[in-house]
């Protein structure tokens, strides 16, 4: 009964996979990839160059500066919104009036496709005419380069993602408190436990599954979080806010002819960090206890 | 170079066309079969991606329209694709065999590069190429690659200096001729008028340009296959556009630098800025400009040791997988004629690419044209090679670098220029 999931994983995963690292042994480029256009026909003249694209990356200062902020932003993003979404989450996990009104409310940016919310953040950003800068001029303070400054571009671009990140956060901690039953507290009201005992005692543990998750996949999608970055900076001022992927992007496609063989490389590098974070992380989960 | 946001507009529209591709390629009848019927009459559909901006793009739609008129049988499919995101989504779609336009307006830096890359049909010896001695000669350039034409020129530009004529008499200034005195010129500017005098694209690496040529310097020389951008005249350009800044001569931002500087300009807030005959009409229909004749435009100040700017444009290319060759081809002659261009420079005062064309009187008294024509005939060609488009991204990253203080002007143009060399790998 295996056999269709092989199949499936095999077609839409392995495939893809295999040629992606296939190419990153390889010089192949848009030029020289075989293609039918109209009557041209191009026949495919690349060939096999070893780890040549991986010794001219790793060898690159380029690679190591970028993964220095990546892990910067990717540690800022992912704990700002793991602290945001578990408050937000228990402050909203108990009955207050209009309740239903703050969950929508919350998930709103969810809702909202990506670009357009970069789009929108993008305009209060803009230093001349953005909401953000009128409103600081208002109570009379000087206006502010936010993405036109390195520091405060890494600022903007960490915020936008916070904010975009936080919904999901929300509400699968949501869903893991709801998933502890009432009596532990209870229970522990009567042993005289405090707010704070309680927290760290019931609910930290009971989360303690739904968080480790949420972590490891809010750090894989920030990690590779494109969008935010290339639309709201493109990566700039210079290259201040650039992430490995919106570096590969710009090395590989806005370069003519555009380089597959590096691009390849670039993205087989990226999933072996993340794949050696994802192990290292369930090690130390397993360590403590939790089976995953 | 200008800079377009991408946005739903573009994502609809590959939609679009990807999926007129797949009916077209899935009936593949006498409709769209790409030759005329026995009467040599020619039918079906013309998919036309259209890179002029939001100011322009009506009159190009009904220009293009235009063309059923004399072609009743063929559908001109008319789709306007940010300039931004142009030259990506062709190659996406013509790399990837689907979806590509039947024809495009591509800028004059990305036709070799397409070339290149076989996405693009010779135009000798086809309908397209029209009247050919008509063409400027500069406006040729771009069009060839490797001895072949592969574009027909549309429409020529270069960059010029707009100034608010009101602001600068107020202040009691003269046009600047050089940077220098637009720099002198500045303190007055913003005393007696409380505009800055100039905004500076610092987003955008084609403005660039001017203070390179300005000083002297150049990208590279693509005859003796030299990069040029880091000796000594490359390092002043990067510190004259930081000495412009620095000295609250000029504004500028690392993004959005297309709309800022319109903005500021139609509000008044600057006295001037380099821009190009595109944003004409986007300028004049600002507040500063309620009377179009306020706006003024003179050549681009020059630098330290000479005057330059480079000479932009646009060509129409057909994609080599065109289902339908002949009617693009036609198309292309349409949109290249002489009636067409004449139309343009009406509507928009863009400049044509037929000598024919400038002898009409209306456009010989066409206040822009008087203007931009002279400023075309002398400005700087491009070197038109396949990596063109590519020598842009490192100067945008250095510039950017340059005016945020994160590198020195000597410490970007030695960037550039390695960046250059990693580009073009045969080069010194």
């Amino acid at each position: 009964m295996v056999a269709p999931v092989v199949l499936v994983i095999g077609v839409i995963i392995g495939f893809p996979l295999v040629r992606g690292v296939f190419l990153s042994l390889t010089d192949a480029n848009e030029a020289n990839v075989q293609r039918d256009i109209g009557v041209n026909h191009i026949p495919a003249t690349y060939k096999f160059t070893g780890l040549d694209n991986y010794t001219a990356i790793l060898t690159d200062d380029v690679f190591w500066n970028r993964l220095g902020w990546t892990v910067l932003w990717t540690v800022a993003c992912v704990s700002l919104t793991f602290l945001l979404g578990l408050t937000l989450a228990t402050m909203l996990n108990r009955t207050l009036r209009g309740r239903t009104f703050y969950r929508l409310a919350l998930i709103l940016p969810w809702a909202i496709p990506a670009f357009i919310s970069v789009f929108t953040w993008q305009m209060l950003y803009n230093e001349k005419s953005g909401l953000l800068n009128k409103l600081l001029a208002g109570g009379g303070i000087d206006a502010i380069p936010w993405l036109n400054d390195p520091t405060w571009a890494k600022l903007s671009v960490i915020a936008v993602n916070v904010w975009l990140g936080v919904p999901f956060m929300l509400v699968t901690l949501l869903g893991g408190l709801q998933s502890i039953p009432g009596e532990l507290y209870e229970a522990a009201e009567m042993d005289g436990a405090n707010a704070w005992q309680r927290f760290r005692n019931i609910t930290m543990p009971g989360l303690r599954a739904v968080s480790s998750t949420v972590i490891l996949l809010s750090t894989i999608w920030t990690f590779n979080m494109f969008p935010v970055i290339f639309l709201l900076t493109r990566g700039g001022p210079g290259d201040a806010t650039e992430i490995l992927v919106t570096y590969a992007y710009r090395l590989s496609f806005v370069n003519s002819p555009r380089n597959f063989s590096e691009c390849a490389a670039w993205g087989v590098l990226i999933l072996v960090l993340l794949s050696a974070v994802a192990v290292v992380y369930r090690r130390a989960l397993r360590k403590q206890g939790e089976v995953w | 170079m200008r800079r377009g946001i991408p946005g739903i507009r573009g994502i609809t529209a590959t939609a679009l066309v990807a999926g007129l591709a797949l009916t077209a390629s899935g009936c593949g009848g006498s409709d769209g079969n790409g030759t005329a019927n026995s009467g040599g009459e020619l039918s079906g559909t013309v998919t036309f991606w259209d890179t002029s901006n939001d100011a322009e793009k009506a009159t190009y739609r009904k220009l293009a329209e235009g063309f059923q008129k004399e072609h009743p049988k063929v559908h001109v499919q008319y789709v306007n694709v940010p300039f931004g995101d142009a030259n990506a989504k062709f190659k996406n779609a013509a790399g990837g065999n689907s979806g590509a336009p039947d024809v495009m307006r591509t800028d004059v830096a990305w036709v070799a590069d397409f070339a290149n890359l076989g996405y693009l049909a010779p135009l000798d010896g086809t309908p397209a190429l029209d009247k050919t001695a008509d063409y400027l000669p500069q406006a040729v350039g771009s069009t060839r690659f490797k001895g072949k034409t592969y574009a027909a020129p549309q429409v020529i530009d270069t960059l010029a200096l707009f100034y608010n004529k009101k602001l600068l008499k107020d202040a009691g200034v003269p046009v600047p001729k050089t940077f220098a005195e637009l720099k002198a010129a500045a303190k007055k500017i913003k005393d007696k008028t409380g505009a800055t005098a100039l905004y500076l694209r610092g987003d955008d690496p084609y403005w660039f340009l001017p203070y390179l040529y300005g000083e002297g310097g150049n990208t590279i020389d693509a005859h003796s296959k030299t990069v040029k951008i880091d000796n000594a005249a490359g390092v002043k350009a990067f510190a004259a556009i930081k000495d412009l800044v620095d000295s609250k001569t000029a504004i500028t931002d690392a993004t959005d630098g297309q709309e800022n500087q319109l903005t500021a300009l139609k509000d008044g807030k600057v006295a001037m800025a380099i821009d190009g005959p595109w944003d004409i009409e986007g300028a004049r229909a600002g507040q500063a400009f309620k009377d179009k004749k306020n706006l003024g435009v003179a050549p681009v100040p020059g630098g330290s040791t000479a005057q330059g700017s480079p000479q932009g444009g646009w060509d129409l290319s057909v994609y080599a997988g065109s289902k339908n060759l002949q009617a693009a081809y036609a198309f292309v002659k349409y949109m290249s004629s002489a009636k067409v261009q004449q139309e343009t420079t009406d509507k928009l005062s863009l400049l044509p690419t037929r000598k024919s064309v400038y002898q009409i009187p209306a456009v010989k008294q066409n206040e822009m044209v008087t203007f931009f024509k002279p400023a075309v005939d002398r400005a700087v060609q491009r070197p038109w090679i396949a990596e063109g488009n590519s020598l842009f991204e490192p100067i945008k990253v250095q510039m950017n670098k340059v005016l945020t203080g994160s590198a020195t002007p000597e410490q970007a143009a030695k960037a550039t220029g390695a960046a250059y060399r990693k580009l073009l790998k045969d080069y010194k």
